[in-house]
């Protein structure tokens, strides 16, 4: 049997508590000019494209940068400090919410102004975010928190990741530097111009964390009377929930 | 993080959650800070879900505060009420599992030491009297035995605060807590005289009623560590839950059981007494040549 061939599908959740791992489920990670896209092996650019389309239509996209991202460490992170940002602008709409370090946050957290591993679906429920991008976080912390998002929200997950890549992510794409970064920046416009219509339009990033407590705007965002649910979203039994009025 | 080595990255500095664009702007990662500036800056520790009033709280506050280098320290701790404020400190925090914390900081330490060999790498095991007198107690004994580089500070409030008021072996004779309702049988166990038959180098016995001092202890415990020795810090701390000490009243009880039976005690080994008898002359000299500037 290959092991690409995993039948199982990484989708948006919920899932339920304690969804399997999808590694556990039979998908395994790609190789360098590969990315994976719903538990599939495809190229780099089909599972950019679709992150790419999933950011631009689905609503409150976010992006998540964690310790990596944030904190200049060393050149290699500092560096994709200016293709991050490129990304950001390339998408109407967007919040910037990080994760600048993974320890608790008791007894409560700002979910408009930071995301946590221990809960990352406050943040996500908070935000009503249905398509979010992590990158620079520490590969295992990733992994619990894709899970989270996947066992009890319905947001669609994309990890970009300097390592080998995330089966937990919807997509991902693995060996993720600066350059990597501009190619998804890229990504975003080419969609855009193949048709892909933004279900917001304007341009700059909604503030968050300290720029929110000050007051600063620089986002001059255009949202629909109604948003536009693009594609149900929820994949499972669950999405349902419980009907309270059955006997 | 120590500021001089990490920044944040160009642009992301507006997109900080607050705490932490406090913590890059003013904070002991900025500059080294005072005791008496407690309050005025951002702390290490801020919100916490400790019980009102606790003193524990205010130890381990004055703790952070006191740390040589913040940035290069590592506490290790283990179930218990200390925990919860140190793990959400803006210092690395490794949970031990109830017992081996000292085991755990013995190899963190000797790691640190191989992977960081020009880079001084503090570890703290800050814990309760059931983590480190009873259920930890062996491995306490034996990494003072080994003369493992690292301090340990005990917060010691007497009883099992977490799991509703357990005797434990430093609660004193007499006593009655919830769960002993007939009275501990035995003494306080004497963890000041055992940590001198293990030849640990700096041992202290503290009560927060003087930050200050709390302060220095906990200085002299960390240098002399990273250079001498184990060290070890045994802080009255007290439960103000199982011991129901009014919220208002906490520091009063302090001083009472300082005057009573938890004097300020400190002992050097002669090494580490000739250490931080020249890191005081080495302090007065830079003190006295930025007067002279």
């Amino acid at each position: 049997m290959s092991l690409k061939g995993s039948a199982y599908a990484v989708l948006p959740g919920p899932e339920g508590l304690l969804p399997p791992s999808a590694s556990v489920m039979g998908v395994v990670l790609p190789e360098e000019g590969e990315g994976l896209l719903e538990g599939r092996i495809v190229s780099e650019d089909e599972s950019m494209e679709a992150a790419a389309i999933a950011l631009l239509t689905r609503k409150n996209p976010t992006l998540f940068p964690g310790p990596l991202m944030i904190w200049g460490w060393t050149e290699h992170t500092r560096e994709k400090s200016s293709p991050f940002f490129e990304i950001a602008h390339e998408i109407p709409g967007v919040r910037i919410i990080p994760m600048p370090d993974y320890r608790p946050i008791y007894p409560k957290i700002d979910p408009e102004a930071v995301i946590n591993p221990c809960h990352p679906n406050l943040t996500i429920w908070h935000n009503k975010i249905e398509a979010c991008i992590l990158v620079g976080l520490h590969c295992h912390f990733a992994n619990v928190t894709l899970k989270m998002i996947r066992a009890g929200t319905n947001c669609y997950t994309i990890a970009l990741c300097a390592e080998a890549g995330h089966e937990d992510a919807m997509a991902s794409v693995p060996n993720v530097g600066a350059e990597k970064l501009y190619k998804f920046a890229e990504a975003l416009r080419r969609v855009k111009r193949n048709g892909v219509k933004p279900l917001y339009q304007g341009h700059g990033i909604i503030p968050s964390g300290w720029a929110q407590q000050a007051h600063l705007t620089g986002a001059d965002i255009e949202r629909p009377q109604e948003e536009v649910h693009v594609g149900h979203g929820l994949s499972h039994e669950l999405e349902r929930g419980l009907d309270e009025n059955e006997e | 993080m120590s500021l001089a080595t990490v920044r944040v990255s160009p642009g992301f500095e507006q997109y900080l959650p607050q705490e932490y664009y406090d913590l890059v702007k003013d904070s002991q990662f900025v500059s080294p800070r005072k005791v008496s500036e407690m309050g005025s800056f951002k702390e290490l520790i801020e919100e916490h879900p400790m019980c009102a009033g606790c003193a524990m709280t205010l130890f381990i506050r004055t703790m952070y505060v006191a740390l040589p280098s913040p940035e290069n320290t590592v506490f290790v701790g283990t179930a218990g009420c200390g925990r919860l404020v140190l793990s959400q400190g803006a210092v690395p925090f490794i949970y031990g599992n109830y017992g081996d914390t000292n085991a755990v900081a013995s190899g963190l330490k000797r790691g640190l030491g191989i992977r960081f060999a020009d880079k001084p790498k503090d570890v703290i095991v800050a814990a309760g009297d059931g983590g480190l007198a009873d259920i930890g107690f062996s491995m306490v004994m034996h990494s003072w035995f080994r003369k493992e580089k690292f301090t340990t500070v005990m917060l010691d409030n007497e009883v099992y605060g977490n799991t509703g008021g357990q005797e434990s072996g430093m609660t004193q004779k007499g006593m009655v807590l919830k769960m002993a309702p007939n009275g501990k049988k035995f003494e306080k166990m004497d963890m000041i005289g055992l940590a001198k038959t293990a030849g640990v180098a700096y041992i202290a016995r503290v009560v927060p009623t003087n930050p200050n001092r709390v302060a220095a202890t906990i200085q002299k415990a960390v240098l002399i560590a990273r250079e001498i020795g184990p060290t070890f810090v045994q802080a009255y701390t007290s439960c103000n839950i199982e011991y129901a000490i009014p919220t208002p009243k906490v520091m009063d009880d302090a001083r009472e059981v300082e005057n009573a039976r938890y004097q300020f005690t400190e002992y050097f080994s002669d090494d580490a007494k000739e250490y931080w008898d020249n890191i005081v002359v080495e302090k007065r000299k830079i003190k006295g040549s930025a007067t002279v500037e």
